[in-house]
């Protein structure tokens, strides 16, 4: 595992995106080599596609060769409902890139069979060669995705069951009123992101500060679904000062003392491995 | 084929606010991209970089008695050519939309002319949609006629009969301003006039008082036309007509539109302010405009009269009588950003408010609630997701760059606004 420690939210997305954008860019895609990326919702990443954004409007990022998978949509909640992961993604991020809409793929909470849903978009991922960098945030219960506590973690794309904390998290999006948010989601598995060749997590603030301790100081848990990276070969994990509160300060010291060799994995000329 | 456009790089006034956002348009509509991009999985064919303007939905008149030389009362006139070209010439002050109106006039006149005037679609080939017929009068009292002739002026002994036998029909008519206090006005025409045929009733040209003016709203009507002219002033212990604005025994659902022409001849500006403090939702710019609008300094024909042009003054050749207005819409709305700017005494937010809130309450004045009166504001008067694609684009004062009428260029103030210059490669 790589683990970053920045100084605060800004920095922690300015950061993810400019690692996703060096990915993207040396991986030089082409119409016969497209690059994979899996991609999150939520307020962390926000910031990260404000800043993608800001590169492809700069034009030193093109997504005209870039496949995208979403983690997750809502079960239930048509596309265009202003709470849905479609509505989300095309505020934040694809009205204003250059995507082909045929390469973008998100779950369809309102299929007319759910098990199907998933077991297709297992099939397109595989289609399309397995994903290049998965790009994830954690819940302060430490899911990732949807993936619960007491999810499998060898678990594919299915139908959840949102726990309580996470269906009380989301009642602010939703007129604080509690029944109006969705009970079940469709989202991919810990095994579909354990899949991918690279795994991205940012991690922001003292809400997750807890998460990340369990995650990375503590074993694999499936209680703490997000644990399961500790098994993944090239995990990077991005995170500012307040998310490292329940650290030891020992981790914080070792990564810390890193930061010269991690902030070369940016810099734009290709010296890095 | 049809073609899918994109307008980027834009101000939209859109849910009240200026936000930064594209106007996507197809089929000469106003479209949602997020569903095209998720259902369609298509881009646009053709973008165009619109340069930072600020677009608004293209401007609605609801009382312009002729303009460009035309007088629409005018028996010798009256022609469609003749409509249509006022229609196209109108695109350059930002009119997408109007009400062709006629003063005062003799039975003969209303039976030779309303049939001729017929609604009609916009389009960049023939401008500005036609939005039926207001019908300014006879039924006025002969101490608020203003610039309308004594001589023609009638009264509703005979309630609706009377109407029907001036007018002849009321097939091509959307507004009709009559006098409330006139002999069965409020018991009998004006319910008919909303049940069965379908008008906007617009009270004016009226020595009402706030009650009788009350009994007509309850009766169906909803407009109260160029509010302060022609009516009895507001007085302390008789609000008259201008009490509307704020009367209770009206249902709160009930909403009181007013015209108001802001030429800075016809109201002042603390008229203005006093109306939109009291009553923002209400406020409807119109023109009232003479046939001299968009022409230089003159006398020129109106309905039985000649009018005098000077400056920004036009009255009854002869006398000091206003007769109306030679502002267009697009004065109208730039004077009313000023008025609210010359009242805000907050210094420290007045260049936020000036560059947001004015600017967007000016041009609702002039789009949304003249829709709203009409009851058409979904297709027209806003730039919601399936509204005709009737637009303009402003720059940072307001001037007219260019104006859009069901998505094609009907009028562009330069070369550098037309859509050829403005066209970006496509990113297929």
């Amino acid at each position: 595992m790589r683990l970053i420690i920045t100084k605060d939210y800004s920095t922690v997305s300015e950061w993810g995106a400019k690692y996703i954008k060096k990915r993207i860019n040396d991986f030089k895609p082409s119409a016969d080599r497209l690059f994979i990326l899996g991609l999150p919702t939520g307020s962390t990443p926000i910031g990260t596609y404000k800043k993608l954004v800001e590169f492809v409007q700069a034009k030193e990022l093109s997504f005209k060769y870039v496949v995208t998978f979403n983690m997750d949509e809502y079960v239930g909640l048509p596309k265009d409902h202003p709470e849905s992961y479609h509505s989300f993604m095309w505020k934040h991020l694809f009205k204003h890139i250059d995507i082909d809409p045929n390469n973008v793929h998100i779950l369809n909470g309102s299929a007319p069979d759910l098990i199907a849903e998933c077991e297709q978009y297992e099939q397109a991922i595989r289609d399309h060669g397995g994903i290049d960098l998965f790009v994830g945030g954690i819940g302060p219960d430490g899911h990732i995705a949807f993936n619960e506590p007491g999810s499998s973690l060898a678990s594919r794309t299915r139908i959840k069951s949102l726990a309580q904390d996470t269906i009380a998290a989301n009642a602010r999006f939703f007129n604080n009123d509690i029944n109006q948010v969705p009970k079940c989601a469709l989202t991919v598995g810990v095994g579909t992101v354990m899949d991918a060749r690279e795994v991205m997590v940012l991690i922001s603030g003292a809400s997750k500060a807890i998460a990340l301790h369990m995650a990375i100081e503590a074993g694999m848990n499936h209680m703490w679904t997000v644990s399961a990276l500790q098994n993944h070969p090239k995990f990077l994990c991005i995170c500012d000062e307040d998310a490292t509160l329940e650290l030891k300060v020992k981790t914080v010291k070792y990564f810390k003392g890193l930061m010269g060799v991690h902030n070369k994995s940016i810099e734009e000329d290709n010296n890095s491995s | 084929m049809t073609l899918l456009y994109r307008f980027y790089n834009c101000t939209l006034v859109r849910d009240h606010a200026l936000i930064q956002d594209d106007l996507w348009i197809r089929n000469g509509k106003i479209i949602n991209p997020e569903k095209i991009f998720f259902s369609e999985k298509t881009r646009a064919d053709i973008e165009y970089d619109c340069q930072g303007a600020l677009i608004a939905p293209g401007y609605i008149d609801l009382q312009i008695n002729g303009a460009f030389g035309h007088d629409f009362s005018s028996a010798d006139e009256a022609s469609e050519e003749m409509l249509i070209k006022v229609a196209k010439l109108l695109t350059s002050h930002g009119v997408t939309a109007f009400v062709p109106t006629i003063v005062s006039s003799l039975p003969e006149t209303y039976q030779e002319v309303l049939p001729i005037y017929k609604r009609r679609a916009g389009s960049a080939k023939d401008g500005a949609t036609i939005l039926g017929i207001h019908i300014e009068g006879p039924f006025i009292a002969e101490n608020k006629r203003g610039a309308h002739r004594t001589d023609f002026l009638r009264k509703s002994e005979c309630g609706i009969e009377d109407l029907k036998t001036c007018y002849g029909s009321f097939e091509n008519v959307s507004i009709i301003t009559l006098a409330p206090e006139l002999p069965n006005m409020v018991e009998n025409v004006i319910p008919e006039l909303v049940a069965r045929h379908d008008l906007v009733v617009s009270l004016g040209h009226s020595t009402a008082t706030l009650d009788c003016g009350e009994r007509a709203i309850l009766a169906g009507a909803r407009f109260i036309t160029h509010l302060f002219n022609a009516m009895l002033p507001f007085h302390h212990r008789d609000p008259g007509l201008v009490g509307l604005l704020t009367t209770h025994p009206l249902p709160a659902t009930t909403i009181v539109y007013y015209g108001l022409i802001v030429d800075t001849v016809h109201t002042h500006s603390a008229a203005v302010r006093l109306a939109h403090r009291v009553h923002p939702h209400g406020l409807v710019l119109v023109t009232d405009a003479v046939p001299a609008l968009g022409f230089p300094d003159g006398t020129y024909h109106m309905g039985a009269h000649e009018i005098v042009v000077n400056g920004k003054r036009a009255t009854i050749a002869g006398t000091e009588t206003l007769c109306g207005s030679i502002a267009s819409l697009a004065e109208c709305v730039q004077y009313m950003r000023q008025a609210l700017l010359d009242g805000e005494t907050n210094k420290e937010i007045i260049n936020e408010k000036d560059s947001t809130q004015f600017v967007v309450e000016s041009i609702e004045a002039a789009t949304l609630h003249p829709a709203q009166v009409l009851h058409i504001e979904n297709q027209k008067g806003t730039l919601s997701f399936g509204a005709d694609a009737d637009f303009i684009f402003l720059d940072k004062s307001l001037n007219i760059l260019s104006t859009f009428i069901a998505g094609e260029q009907a009028w562009t103030v330069t070369d550098q606004w037309s859509i050829d210059n403005l066209q970006t490669k496509s990113s297929q």
